[in-house]
């Protein structure tokens, strides 16, 4: 258990750092942001799952990732209108508003999914 | 017009890097643990959690603010980096659909390989359609401000 947590920790610092970094590479910065939604997080975990559960809790898994993607485009969007609207600090923005994505996510995953 | 700039590394410190490690690590591990307890519906929400945004956003904020840019434009900044994700989530729910739908029937690996492949050409398409009147408008130190934007 203590090992494939490790294993998981590492796995996905690493792709997600991986993705970010490549971020740092582009201009201009609404290109770059893209990369702040790529799927690293998901690799990291999806790769783990299909060889240790199989594929069928993958697909489990991505059905309501679809409704994390929802809630990441409504949070995303809330965020971008705060900092511009009301001159919010990134960090300030970013954090507060992530009820916003629990809300969305498990409201969808509630209704459409459970 | 997208352009390579490796001078993003090295504007980007150790303790930076480590930073987003640590969150990425993090958050795999919470999701891993999730579906653990509560099963794999559940903890698959959290495959599109927004884990670095907000590292991401405000090392932008801090580097604009080092470089000299006002609070303002600091904070222009970070926004259109939210806005790039905004768009590129568009790429991740057909991430998300694609390895539903094929997962199941066909080999794994490359399944999600081509899915990373489809979120990249995906996230591109919405950004050429919507990413450069962003860009635009937050032209570079000296333009005027566009003022309060409501669209991503």
């Amino acid at each position: 258990m203590l090992e494939e947590s490790l294993f998981r920790f590492l796995i996905g610092g690493l792709v997600v750092s991986t993705f970010a970094t490549l971020g740092d590479l582009f201009k201009p910065k609404n290109f770059a942001g893209l990369f702040g939604s790529a799927p690293s997080v998901a690799l990291a975990t999806l790769g783990l799952a299909v060889s240790v559960e199989g594929p069928g809790y993958a697909a489990t898994e991505t059905r309501s990732m679809t409704a994390g993607a929802i809630a990441f485009l409504v949070y995303t969007s809330c965020v971008c209108w705060v900092m511009r609207r009301y001159e919010w600090s990134a960090l300030g923005a970013t954090t507060a508003l992530v009820p916003v994505w629990f809300g969305t996510a498990f409201g969808l995953w509630y209704i459409f999914l459970k | 017009m997208v352009r390579l700039d490796p001078s993003g590394w090295k504007e980007t410190k150790w303790h930076e890097y480590a930073v987003r490690f640590l969150f990425g690590g993090i958050i795999t591990l919470a999701a891993g643990i999730i579906a653990k307890i509560y099963g794999p519906g559940v903890g698959g929400l959290f495959l599109a959690f927004p884990a670095i945004l907000p590292a991401s956003a405000t090392l932008i904020e801090t580097h604009v603010r080092k470089e000299g840019g006002s609070v303002r434009k600091a904070r222009d900044t970070a926004s259109l980096d939210v806005a790039g994700a905004a768009q590129g989530s568009v790429g991740l729910l057909s991430f998300a659909v694609i390895v539903w739908y094929l997962i199941r029937t066909h080999h794994a690996y490359f399944v999600l390989g081509g899915s990373a492949l489809a979120w990249f050409a995906v996230a591109v398409g919405v950004w050429r359609i919507m990413g450069s009147k962003d860009h635009k408008a937050a032209a570079g130190p000296g333009q005027p401000h566009p003022g309060p934007r409501t669209q991503v």
